[in-house]
């Protein structure tokens, strides 16, 4: 049986091939913590420059400070009215982050229907588009005259901006699976439920993923467009205010911190991505080691 | 190796006929929007249980559609198909199946990609963890139960593929072209692990493949069919014995025939091939 002692001797050399597979991949969070600071270190880098640069142009007197204010008078601005801003900040925080939840809950389950149900697709998909194309900025101000001038209507703008590029990026996701890993699961005795939970919305996370990063930056132009038509409190208020004042300062800083925002909730959607599918975001660190 | 032998058989059936599987003058038609495809036509067979049997034929005559028909994957346009007597009227858990392709999920390593199948079936888990360390020891895949899809060679995919096939026990196993993507000497290797896993279980095993060594080394029966409309051309008994080294088989004058006979039947009903 010479074939069968060469099996014997590739079980013998096979946990030297998975000690290296362990070096390569260490489980768990915090593995997935440091692949993560590996990929932001580039970014962050460029982000000093372009602070350099913008603080080497305003120490020059390139531009008028009016115009375009240092990086020190801007940081000042925040400084000198720390509560202010914490709390205008918050204000766009909530509504961005309400408004992405309920966007996430929302998109997630209508791409089920869609998914699951073709007729609802059919009947969905033009409403959905209809929503999608409309300039948000032109029915934000309806919104307020059926809402009000409290939160409610930032965060519906918001869920409107971030709700379809989720959908989009479900269905998309659930219908990209092989058509045989669904036979499988049929041959498995699996029903509809099982085969969902298992296979169809696993599958489907990647694609998902994607559309929350373009939502999560979505749903911060949504919160503050819905400011900018009629609020009394929030980044976009301030951006308005500082406007209407020629404040450039304020104006700067309410402009860094919103883009902060849109940042952050960037991040933290990408580091959930590397912590719920860490196979996924392996192979995606594997292919920068390769030369494709 | 302690492989129970208890699930494994279910001779007497419905009909009492003692077929495991039967097709009777099966027909399958796909229809496109552009044309229409008869895949199979005029196809009977009967396969006993605990037989192997192996099916031969050119790309595209229908053999994975075979298999599916037989799962219950896929319903005959005419005809009728039986499972242990029974009509095939849905997808069928009684059977393992292996597809030409691994489909494994890459989010789930070795192991869970096996265990996969004892979830669906919600078997007892310590009952499926312990088999599953049977079976990856039986399939040398030790070492590699935590490694993911995409760091598993080809070869050790459809290993994991076979093992979570047979994780259940099942008394038919469907193959399609599962050592496709091996090389030649793990094919060979894997082809007399799986003759002794089919001695081991009793198991009765259909056989897709391009190799015609493979399916004759392997099969007591191997079915030739024509291209499409793929029908079954001739069924060639192997007679060879039950007990088969790899390299006194590939030299037996037996095996020369079969090998040959089908060639012939091959070279003269397909013109690509
Ligand atoms: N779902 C389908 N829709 C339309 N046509 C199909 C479908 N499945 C198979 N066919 C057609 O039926 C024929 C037989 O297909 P099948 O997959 O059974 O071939 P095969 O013998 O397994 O080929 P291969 O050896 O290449 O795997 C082919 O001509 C194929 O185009
Ligand atoms: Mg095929």
């Amino acid at each position: 049986m010479a074939a069968q002692s060469t099996i014997e001797q590739r079980e013998r050399t096979a946990p030297a091939g998975a000690t290296a597979s362990a070096t390569r991949r260490p489980g768990g969070a915090g593995a997935g913590l440091l692949r993560f600071a590996r990929n932001t270190w580039r970014p962050a880098a460029v982000l000093v420059a372009i602070l350099l640069v913008w603080w080497m142009v305003t120490a020059a007197d390139l531009v008028k400070p009016y115009l375009v204010p240092s990086p020190g008078t801007t940081l000042d601005v925040v400084l000198a009215q720390p509560g202010y801003f914490a709390h205008h900040t918050w204000i766009t925080t909530y509504e961005t982050v309400l408004g992405f939840a309920i966007a996430i809950v929302v998109g997630v389950l209508s791409a089920v229907v869609m998914v699951y149900s073709p007729t609802v697709e059919k009947s969905l998909y033009p409403l959905l588009l209809f929503a999608q194309v409309i300039p948000k900025i032109a029915i934000a101000p309806l919104f307020i005259v059926w809402l009000g001038f409290g939160l409610s209507p930032k965060v519906v703008v918001a869920v409107l901006m971030a709700f379809f590029p989720i959908v989009i990026s479900t269905v998309t996701g659930m219908k990209s699976i092989d058509p045989e890993m669904l036979q499988l699961s049929a041959t498995m005795g699996a029903g509809p439920a099982q085969t969902f939970r298992k296979i169809r919305f696993p599958a489907a996370l990647p694609h998902l993923f994607a559309g929350l990063k373009v939502a999560a930056t979505m749903a911060v132009t949504g919160a503050v467009v819905g400011e900018f038509v009629g609020a009394n409190e929030g980044l976009g208020y301030v951006i308005l205010q500082a406007n209407g004042n020629l404040d450039t300062p304020t104006l700067f800083a309410g402009l860094i911190i919103m883009s902060l925002l849109g940042v952050v909730l960037f991040v933290v959607v990408e580091l959930l991505e590397y912590l719920v599918l860490p196979w996924h975001a392996s192979r995606r660190t594997d292919s920068a080691t390769t030369t494709l | 190796m302690t492989v129970g032998n208890t699930t494994t058989q279910r001779s007497a059936d419905a009909t009492g006929t003692g077929a495991t599987v039967e097709i009777d003058e099966v027909a399958v038609r796909f229809r496109t929007k552009k044309k229409d495809v008869t895949a199979l036509r005029d196809v009977s067979l009967r396969i006993e249980p605990g037989e192997f049997v192996a099916i031969v034929g050119a790309s595209g005559c229908g053999k994975s559609t075979l298999l599916k028909l037989v799962s219950g994957l896929l319903r005959p346009s005419s005809g009728q198909v039986r499972l242990h007597g029974e009509d095939v009227r849905g997808p069928r858990r009684d059977i393992g199946y292996i597809f030409q392709r691994a489909a494994l999920l890459e989010w789930r390593t070795a192991r869970r990609n096996i265990l996969l199948q004892a979830e669906m079936r919600g078997m007892p888990k310590a009952q499926a963890r312990q088999r599953v360390d049977e079976l990856i020891a039986m399939t040398g895949l030790t070492g590699f139960e935590d490694a993911y899809p995409n760091e598993l060679s080809g070869g050790m995919q459809q290993r994991v593929a076979l093992c979570r096939a047979l994780l259940h026990r099942p008394p038919v196993l469907l193959m399609d072209e599962p050592f496709g993507a091996l090389d030649a000497l793990t094919r060979e290797q894997m082809n007399v692990e799986l003759r002794r896993i089919w001695r081991e279980t009793g198991t009765t095993v259909l056989l897709v493949t391009h190799s015609i060594a493979e399916a004759v080394y392997l099969a007591n029966r191997v079915i030739v069919m024509t291209p499409r409309p793929g029908t079954v051309a001739e069924v060639i008994d192997v007679d060879l014995p039950v007990e088969r080294d790899y390299g006194q088989t590939m030299s037996a004058p037996e095996f020369a025939r079969a090998t040959g006979r089908i060639r012939d039947l091959l070279g003269a009903t397909t013109t690509a091939e």
